[in-house]
């Protein structure tokens, strides 16, 4: 049926541009967490904000800012998203 | 008023709200016992399951891990920070629209199959209990230093407020209950770290203090002097660690996944109105979760500062009151093995295990320890972890009513965090087990009756292990999150993001990934202790976080094992093709 067809297509199209968004925001997790709080963290030690070097101000404050704000940044933009798609709650 | 007399005002008028609260919010049906109706605001889910997620560890102990590990602490705040992400992107939103009541529900539909579903009540049952383990430990530290009571009757006191709560409401009961948790005991951190970074830096901001310059005119940052004051005693440098970089990696990614997998935090999402919510809801936990775990680092890095001033190199005699306090309760202990009756602090421990103490004082007064001291290095005092935040506003001279909310807070952690395993625990038997797998014809009320008599059961068995603690307890809390992390996430995430994961490959995963991470950590923790040093682990990978191997481990035997067997039927193929949209999710039905 023409009508499931583009309920169909609507919702594949839904998924693709909601898994895109999620490898961006994934990858941004990565890179705060592990990637500045971990794995090149010395290079980073070398700067510092206020009193902190800076790859341990991303492990120990700085990657628990950017979760949160990703976790608000996602909803909002799947939101959106959503009602492009005309599938939203 | 006296100290004491405020402990007992604040702990007793926040155990009353409690009650209130729950006899106010009894769950009348089994659909309020379990999901509190599926019709929660997401801001005040989201405050619920912060309360739900920090647990006596949170709350008692990682302030004073951080305080002793430095650097090496990040593990734990990125870790249980993290894995929110994971689940407000790759979980929650799923589970919320498929809409029934439970984990093992989903993974039993998914996967069509009830040996799934038993494998994952299996691991859920077991991650649970390691966990409540944890948290009776903490009301029974509270309560023997702050209520001067035996530890026993603490936890009998502390299992009677969770019974009538979690029995009578339910998750209903419980999220209302977490919601004044929450609040008691944000308040009750706060607070102290407020007056403590005001003390040490000048900024009354946590967060911005531990950037800021020591209040002393010197004009060196507090983490600088840090660093040189514990080289000087021979430390690693403060934010350094001592951790290798692959371990700090795979911890730190063991923890995220394995809090992402944690039955009693995904089974919070199932109890908002629509799928959008359960996304907004884990926004709302993390930033209400992130207000402690920011704040966390700075009491550590201030406790760790004042530890070293007024301990460090100080004659026992001088020793301040919060010392000889903690002391008398066993959890410091000060072995003078020089005789110059000098606390000499230095990198090490000074002797295995905790202490074990002789009768009588030593020359200068200290409680006489019976350990033998370890060789190799000259660290003569041992301080148990757990009690820096507890210690913290006395070390710091702060008035009684703020050591009286301390407790307070203490107790609400510890309390709101049983509460919620207990529930999840009791689903699992009455709804998963019972009525999925044994009974499927059980009536409601019948349904309603053994969900309460299960939670019942588990405070009993909770309650024993609280009065009892086996001795294994503080060395598998690894288990908890690397089991979550090797079993529950990787088929949870796969039966949203795959449709081709068949029951074959995602029972493989679970049963691979499970018996690695057990046995690698059975092997190091509790067989073989001796062998556990960085040189015998796999790549340098210790059992903590060895989760994140067994994850890798449950996906490569998933993919592998599901190439090779039969695709699911065509329904679940529709079945996840629903789940991915969030229109017309409805309320948490029964099936």
């Amino acid at each position: 049926m023409p009508e499931d067809d583009a309920r169909t297509a609507s919702a594949d199209a839904y998924w693709k541009a909601n898994v895109r968004l999620l490898l961006t925001l994934m990858a941004i997790w990565f890179a705060v967490s592990f990637g500045a709080g971990i794995l090149f963290r010395d290079a980073l030690d070398r700067f510092a904000i206020g009193g902190f070097p800076l790859g341990f101000w991303f492990a120990q404050q700085g990657s628990i800012y950017v979760f949160v704000a990703l976790i608000f940044f996602y909803h909002w933009k799947m939101k959106r998203i959503e009602r492009r798609h005309d599938l939203d709650d | 008023m006296s100290t004491q007399t405020l402990i007992y005002l604040f702990v007793g008028a926040s155990f009353a709200l409690y009650i209130g609260i729950a006899i106010w919010t009894r769950a009348g049906s089994t659909k309020e016992f379990y999901v509190a109706g599926g019709g929660v605001n997401p801001v005040v889910n989201g405050m619920a399951t912060a309360a739900d997620w920090m647990s006596a560890a949170s709350f008692l102990s990682m302030a004073g891990l951080i305080a002793f590990s430095g650097y090496d602490g990040s593990v734990y705040l990125m870790g249980w920070t993290g894995g929110f992400v994971m689940l407000a992107l790759l979980l929650a939103p799923y589970l919320r629209k498929f809409g029934q009541f439970t984990v093992p529900d989903f993974i039993g539909t998914r996967y069509y199959s009830s040996v799934a579903r038993t494998v994952a009540v299996v691991c859920l049952i077991f991650i649970s209990f390691t966990y409540i383990a944890g948290q009776m430990r903490g009301v029974g530290i509270v309560f023997s230093r702050f209520l001067d009571v035996p530890i026993n009757t603490g936890v009998i006191i502390g299992m009677g407020i969770v019974f009538i709560y979690s029995v009578l409401g339910g998750m209903k009961g419980i999220t209302y209950t977490q919601v004044a948790q929450f609040c008691v005991l944000i308040f009750a951190y706060m607070v102290p770290a407020f007056f403590i970074s005001a003390l040490v830096t000048g900024n009354p901001i946590p967060q911005l203090g531990l950037g800021s310059t020591v209040n002393d005119g010197s004009g060196t940052f507090v983490l600088q002097r840090l660093d040189e004051s514990l080289q000087m005693m021979g430390f690693p440098a403060y934010t350094d660690g001592a951790k290798s970089r692959i371990d700090v990696f795979c911890i730190t990614a063991a923890l995220m996944v394995g809090t992402a997998g944690l039955p009693h935090v995904i089974v919070r999402f199932f109890t908002v109105p629509k799928a959008s919510d359960a996304r907004k809801s884990a926004g709302w936990a993390l930033l209400f979760i992130a207000l402690l775990y920011t704040t966390a680092p700075a009491v550590a890095a201030f406790a760790r500062l004042n530890f070293n001033g007024s301990v460090a190199g100080t004659p026992y005699a001088e020793a301040p009151g919060w010392f000889t306090n903690w002391e008398r309760n066993g959890l410091i202990a000060f072995t003078d093995r020089n005789g110059d009756g000098v606390m000499n602090v230095a990198n090490g421990d000074p002797f295995t295990g905790t202490p074990a103490f002789a009768p009588g004082v030593g020359p200068s007064g200290e409680r006489l320890v019976s350990n033998p001291p370890l060789p190799g290095n000259a660290n003569e005092v041992y301080v148990d972890k757990d009690i820096m935040v507890l210690a913290n506003p006395e070390i710091a001279g702060l008035p009684g009513w703020v050591i009286a909310l301390v407790a307070a807070g203490g107790l609400a952690a510890a309390l709101s965090t049983a509460a919620g395993l207990l529930l999840v625990i009791s689903t699992a038997v009455s709804h998963d087990l019972l009525k999925s797998t044994f009974r499927p014809n059980i009536s409601e009320k019948n349904e309603l009756r053994a969900a309460r008599i299960a939670a019942t059961c588990a405070i009993l068995v909770a309650g024993v292990l609280g009065i009892y603690p086996p001795g294994w307890v503080a060395q598998v809390v690894a288990f908890a999150f690397g089991l979550a992390a090797s079993s529950l996430f990787p088929v949870i995430f796969m039966g949203i993001f795959s449709k081709r994961m068949n029951k074959e490959g995602a029972i493989a995963g679970m049963v691979a990934g499970l018996s690695v991470t057990f046995l690698y950590i059975g092997w190091f923790k509790l067989w073989n202790p001796d062998a556990s040093t960085a040189d015998d682990w796999f790549l340098g990978i210790s059992p903590e976080g060895f989760g994140f191997v067994g994850m890798l481990v449950n996906f490569a035997v998933a993919l592998l094992v599901s190439r090779f067997t039969p695709p699911p039927p065509p329904e679940i193929g529709r079945l996840v093709e629903s789940i991915r949209v969030p229109r017309g999710a409805g309320e948490a039905h029964a099936h």
